[in-house]
């Protein structure tokens, strides 16, 4: 059980995020909340892709025995270049949420959610 | 927001220089070492975005019209698909790298295995990294610039 | 404690208990299905002529994805842009 300790740290994130997003009023912390949770499924695809004793998929001034030995030694690169698109969606995604945060206090008045209720004229 | 101190102004003015040549080395080496364009694009932002911490969003707006950084973030979009685009006209799909074998630029294939660095390797991808790059850039800045500004303004705040 | 904290608690255990289930189950370090990762790997400074794979796979051999990361930037510096505008009386 102690091998997989990145797998349960990701457990542990998503849990975090989610206590955020269901139990706090402040809209901010929700949108903390959902932030959390995005960088725990960052890590679990990243985590997914290890080899025991690889090194980084790139073969400039790459040791000499790692080289000769090519698909053995190294980590899947695939994962890696996904986890990059998922980040920039993830940055995308949470400027529009501050900014639609902004517009709701600005007719609102309160950041507290219990108090939206109806379509306000 | 307003303007910091002067030490911090003439301190961000040394440094800025440094932090933006940073950024366009990730960018241009992305074909060698780790980085590439969307990396490099996120640290030559935030060099930008120290500055707008220095000297106060309200001077800053009055200096940058938004609508020329909406131009060159369409610019860096037009030039992506531009050269995706060459590739279907010279090869015969979309995406094709034309220049590996047969081009003019970045034509020379490295040799298998442990190799040191060559800038003139690959064929297509500089060209992209650097569209990407300026798009990343552009977008980046512009969101942060506008949400500064109107967080400043008195019908804003409440 | 109203029904929705109850419920709300309630949801968190039940999915504890899978999430964790799952967490234990899977293998770190040997990953089972890895044909695709190794044909890149032996033939990028081949086909390509480059020598980092990631870069490869993010540009060229995965570039449709590329091009789909790029329109939702354009999409969400477009949405903010459009909140924050003055209409000039």
């Amino acid at each position: 059980m102690i091998f997989n300790i990145p797998f349960i740290a990701v457990v542990a994130m998503i849990f975090i995020g989610l206590y955020a997003v269901l139990f706090k009023r402040n809209l901010v912390k929700i949108v903390i909340g959902i932030s959390i949770i995005e960088s725990g499924v960052n890590l679990f695809l990243i985590t997914l892709g290890y080899r025991e004793g690889g090194v980084v998929p790139i073969f400039t001034s790459a040791p000499s025995d790692v080289a000769s030995n090519a698909p053995g030694s190294m980590v899947l690169p695939v994962p890696q270049a996904l986890t990059l698109t998922s980040i920039v969606i993830g940055v995308a995604v949470l400027a529009l949420m501050l900014s639609l945060i902004m517009h709701i206090y600005r007719h609102y008045g309160t950041l507290d959610v219990r108090k939206m209720r109806r379509l306000k004229e | 927001m307003s303007e910091m101190s002067k030490i911090v102004r003439t301190l961000s003015n040394i440094t800025f220089p440094f932090i933006m040549v940073f950024g366009l080395y990730v960018i241009a080496h992305g074909h060698l070492t780790p980085g590439g364009g969307f990396q490099g694009g996120a640290v030559a932002a935030s060099g930008c975005v120290m500055l707008i911490v220095a000297y106060g969003s309200t001077w800053i707006f009055e200096k940058i019209k938004v609508s020329r950084l909406s131009a060159f973030e369409s610019l860096g979009a037009l030039g992506f698909i531009g050269v995706a685009f060459f590739g279907l006209i010279f090869g015969g799909y979309f995406f094709n790298n034309f220049l590996v074998r047969t081009g003019i630029l970045f034509n020379i294939i490295p040799e298998t295995g442990f190799t040191g660095s060559e800038f003139n390797t690959a064929g297509v991808l500089p060209l992209m990294n650097f569209a990407v790059g300026v798009k990343v850039i552009a977008g980046v800045f512009a969101i942060v610039v506008v949400m500064a500004y109107a967080s400043s303004l008195k019908e804003w705040k409440q | 404690m109203s029904t929705r904290n109850i419920v709300a608690a309630v949801m968190f255990s039940v999915l504890a208990v899978f999430f964790i289930l799952t967490a234990l189950m899977l293998s770190f370090g040997a990953p089972i299905k890895s044909q695709m990762d190794d044909y890149i790997i032996t033939h990028t400074q081949n086909e390509t002529g480059t020598n980092s794979a990631v870069t490869t796979i993010v540009f060229d051999y995965r570039g449709f994805d590329t091009l789909g990361e790029a329109t939702i930037l354009f999409g969400a510096v477009s949405g903010v842009l459009m909140i924050f505008r003055r209409v000039k009386k």
